[in-house]
């Protein structure tokens, strides 16, 4: 049997977008030496809903933006029963030498980071770079990853799910936590 | 999530369209890693694959390698003028004795058909068939169709004319499967000596007449003349088979409509096509080229993703 608790409402979800933004301006100022990365599939979303919020938010509409694919990167390669479907990466502009902004949906176990950040520097030496994730799942990591910025912090078991919806994608913005066990709710 | 039919990639023939587009798919992905400043990925890191070429070979025999190299594949090569072959040992017990090694995948090309078939059910590895006599070569099509994909957007509909030596042409029958599992349209064309007696069984379309085969098709592949095959004369002289069938600038001139040019390599200028035909803007040979890598890559990185 399983149950769902919303973590975040529309509301919320919009708030706390907007105070990752101000977060992101409060270390990049002008966000001249700064370039945002989604990482795909699902954190590119949160890379184009924080770039639009920056731009309403100072109007800078120049920040470099981009989506990393770490499929090839991953280390579970060959232990699941088919290779996994890579995403485009699509990154149009020099990270060398630029804070990176490394965007993604959940950080749960961290190895989708650690893929990114190997992926990452396939395109040259940032001069920094930080983790920016919506929900993090903590207590739960496998490898010792850290976010700069976070959304919303959850306690959650392995049995437990977390689901970023998207308007653009879902029809709806909220985040959900799917349970296995009833009595924990 | 989601996986190749097959487990050994012998031919076009074994595999579907479904596999064709994950291919393709895989491939738009390796075009975009092999473009970028750090072109290796640590896929394969695991992997041992061993090159056996029983048959010459430049553009195949690279292009593997660089996609296995591209992919951190452990690579070895074998070219059987330089190996105990000529001193007698035979196919399975040279094959087994580069597995004992501990080789995972076997990319082959021999001058026999069906050498990879037979392989596949005496070897415990994953095959690829990089050319197996007059019978496949499946990357070879699959990177053909992956280039006039990526020139006409949707093959379906889509009408090919394949030109020259069809009877002793891996190409030809690999191109005619993988273009009609897509919803393409193909056409053989060149002397009827060099056109197999029931190819029409296979659905595709006979024409003799050079001008007429190209005035038909949105894209032309012009195979080579396959001297090394051909141990009885099949044409009068390979003058007479210029004049006839060579494609030059004069005659893509006269069509009615602008139409892509293939050739699969090595080309024989002056012969099955000029050279100002071959360089011109309509020729998409070099990105062939470039597209091979991509796609060996994506074939490489399926298969080996179903090794356990």
């Amino acid at each position: 049997m399983s149950a769902q608790l919303q973590l975040l409402n529309a509301d919320a979800f919009n708030h706390t977008i907007k105070r990752l933004c101000y977060e992101l301006i409060e270390n990049h100022n002008n966000f001249k030496n700064t370039v945002i990365i989604g990482l795909q599939p699902r954190g590119i979303y949160l890379c184009a809903r924080i770039c639009k919020e920056l731009f309403n938010i100072t109007g800078l509409e120049n920040i470099p933006n981009g989506h990393l694919d770490v499929t090839f990167y991953r280390d579970d390669f060959r232990r699941r029963d088919s290779p996994l479907v890579p995403n485009r990466t699509q990154i149009d502009f020099i990270i060398e030498d630029k804070n990176v902004i490394l965007v993604d949906d959940v950080l749960y176990t961290g190895r989708t980071i650690r893929a990114g950040m190997d992926a990452l520097l396939a395109f040259g030496r940032p001069k920094k770079v930080e983790l920016m994730v919506l929900i993090d799942r903590r207590y739960s990591r496998h490898l010792p990853i850290q976010p700069d910025y976070v959304g919303k912090v959850v306690d959650t078991i392995n049995s437990d799910n977390v689901k970023v919806k998207w308007n653009e994608l879902d029809g709806s913005d909220e985040v959900l936590m799917i349970t296995e066990n009833h009595d924990k709710l | 999530m989601s996986a190749l039919s097959v487990k050994h990639l012998l031919g076009i023939k074994d595999i579907n369209a479904n596999d064709i587009d994950m291919i393709f798919k895989t491939a738009d992905t390796f075009k975009e890693v092999i473009n970028r400043p750090i072109k290796k990925i640590p896929s394969l890191r695991d992997i041992t694959i061993a090159n056996l070429f029983f048959e010459n070979s430049t553009r195949t025999k690279l292009s593997f390698e660089l996609a296995e190299k591209r992919l951190s594949a452990d690579v070895i090569n074998f070219a059987a003028s330089s190996s105990s072959v000529s001193k007698g040992e035979t196919l399975i017990d040279t094959v087994n004795n580069i597995l004992a090694m501990k080789v995972d995948m076997v990319v082959m090309r021999h001058p026999y058909a069906g050498a990879a078939q037979f392989l596949s059910k005496h070897v415990n590895a994953t095959i690829v068939n990089a050319g197996d006599g007059a019978h496949e070569h499946p990357t070879q099509a699959l990177l053909d169709a992956f280039s006039i994909r990526e020139k006409l957007g949707d093959l379906k509909g889509c009408k090919v004319t394949i030109v020259g030596d069809i009877l002793h042409s891996r190409v030809a029958l690999s191109n005619i499967f993988c273009l009609q599992k897509l919803g393409a349209e193909v056409m053989v064309c060149g002397p009827t000596t060099l056109i197999p007696k029931y190819i029409n069984e296979l659905g595709v379309k006979v024409e003799t007449n050079l001008k007429k085969a190209l005035e038909w098709c949105d894209v032309a592949n012009m195979l080579r003349i396959q001297l090394e095959r051909q141990d009885i004369k099949f044409f009068p002289s390979l003058r007479e088979y210029v004049m006839l069938y060579g494609l030059n600038k004069e005659i893509l001139n006269s069509l009615s409509k602008e139409i892509i040019v293939m050739h699969p390599g090595p080309i024989n200028r002056g012969i099955e096509i000029t050279s100002d035909v071959a360089d011109s803007k309509q020729s998409v040979i070099l990105q062939q080229v470039e597209n091979g890598v991509a796609v060996r890559m994506a074939v490489l990185y399926l298969l080996a993703g179903a090794i356990k």
